[in-house]
């Protein structure tokens, strides 16, 4: 039996998913587009990280709830479960296998689960922010749905690079922290753009009649940053990591409040 | 009256930044920023010393509050702290890690 091979890199980390369906094959090539990485035949920098696919037949049935979602360690395995998937993911061989139906949402969430896990041990995170580079600069807009994510990323113009307009990928880089674009899209159903920047400000949304730009305590800071950063599971190391990086984000990264009204001219302040 | 000991759970996440102390649950993921005096309390909250003594000798002493309203305002802090795992309360004294040693540690 051929066993395809659909290496998509994120933040700098090529995973490859395998699959025996061809179908499904091209349906990873698509979505994932911008961020699939040419076969190497070896090893890459980060191990042979690879997620093994087996396809089911659909269920009317099938839940694809978000709300439904469980991630919990077991035997020292990431095992996530949801109305449309099984998963497990093992840290220590960066090995993981899915069984879902042949549609792109459950790989979708799949990746994001493991990616926030990776991130979280290497003082990363994966925010419900979009994002994007403006004079070399990253900026991340956090919020919860309706808080303008979307807005913010339509509104962008044509010198802003959109790294995505719904998950920001977050990681250090010799130190200092960096944005990646992402293929985790929202509302615009627009992949990112595969590139990256040193991370300069991260604004909080809100709404407002007038566009302006608030200091906020680093406590507050930090208490919005882990309102927005995805969070799958209740464990005490994960917990520890995420926090720390959030406590660390809110002193090194300036959180600020931007209150905007929906008109492009709220991106002069940006940048 | 019987005593009330406190101790530190082992399921949070804590870091002082700024001036104030704050506290992630593990289990619910409930984050409190703690004031001056709660953080004086829960620096003290080592199991042996009842929560009447930690009031009257760091907090009262400290900062000129009047016992009887800070000890309310501790029991208070200390309920709901502990409603979120946050804190360890009884009325015996705490032995150090009781979670750690009852759970084992994890590789």
């Amino acid at each position: 039996m051929q066993v395809h091979e659909v290496g998509i890199e994120i933040g700098g980390t090529p995973l490859v998913v395998r699959t025996a369906s061809d179908s499904f094959r091209r349906t990873l090539q698509q979505r994932y587009a911008p961020f699939l990485q040419a076969p190497t035949g070896g090893k890459s920098a980060t191990g042979n990280l690879a997620i093994d696919v087996e396809l089911l037949p659909s269920h009317p049935a099938e839940s694809v709830n978000s709300e439904d979602l469980e991630v919990q360690l077991e035997d020292g395995k990431w095992c996530m479960r949801r109305g449309d998937f099984f998963a497990q993911w093992d840290p220590r061989t960066g090995q993981g296998r899915v069984r879902q139906s042949e549609n792109p949402y459950s790989i979708d969430c799949v990746l994001r689960i493991v990616h926030s896990l990776m991130l979280a041990k290497n003082g990363g995170v994966l925010v419900h922010a979009a994002s994007a580079i403006r004079n070399g600069k990253a900026f991340l807009f956090a919020g919860v749905s309706g808080a303008g994510k979307t807005t913010m990323s339509r509104l962008a113009p044509p010198d802003a690079t959109l790294l995505t307009d719904e998950i920001s990928y977050v990681r250090p880089v010799a130190g200092v922290y960096h944005a990646f674009g992402t293929p985790f899209a929202g509302e615009l159903a627009k992949l990112g753009t595969q590139c990256s920047a040193p991370l300069e400000s991260v604004f909080l949304l809100a709404q407002g009649p007038h566009n302006r730009i608030d200091d906020i305590e680093q406590t507050v800071a930090v208490q919005a940053l882990l309102r927005n950063i995805l969070f799958f599971a209740h464990d005490q190391v994960l917990v520890e990591d995420v926090f720390t990086t959030a406590c660390n984000l809110a002193q090194k990264v300036s959180v600020r409040r931007l209150t905007f009204r929906p008109e492009q001219n709220v991106w002069d302040l940006i940048g | 009256m019987n005593s009330t000991y406190i101790a530190r759970s082992t399921s949070i996440a804590a870091r002082r930044l700024g001036g104030e102390m704050m506290v992630m649950s593990v289990r619910d993921s409930t984050f409190f920023t703690m004031n001056e005096v709660a953080t004086t309390i829960w620096q003290a909250a080592d199991g042996q010393t009842p929560l009447e003594t930690i009031v009257r000798e760091k907090v009262c002493s400290a900062y000129e509050i009047e016992p009887q309203a800070a000890l309310q305002d501790a029991q208070e802090f200390v309920t709901e702290l502990s409603q979120h795992g946050i804190l360890i309360v009884s009325e015996n004294p705490i032995p150090q890690n009781p979670q750690a040693r009852a759970s084992g540690s994890r590789s």
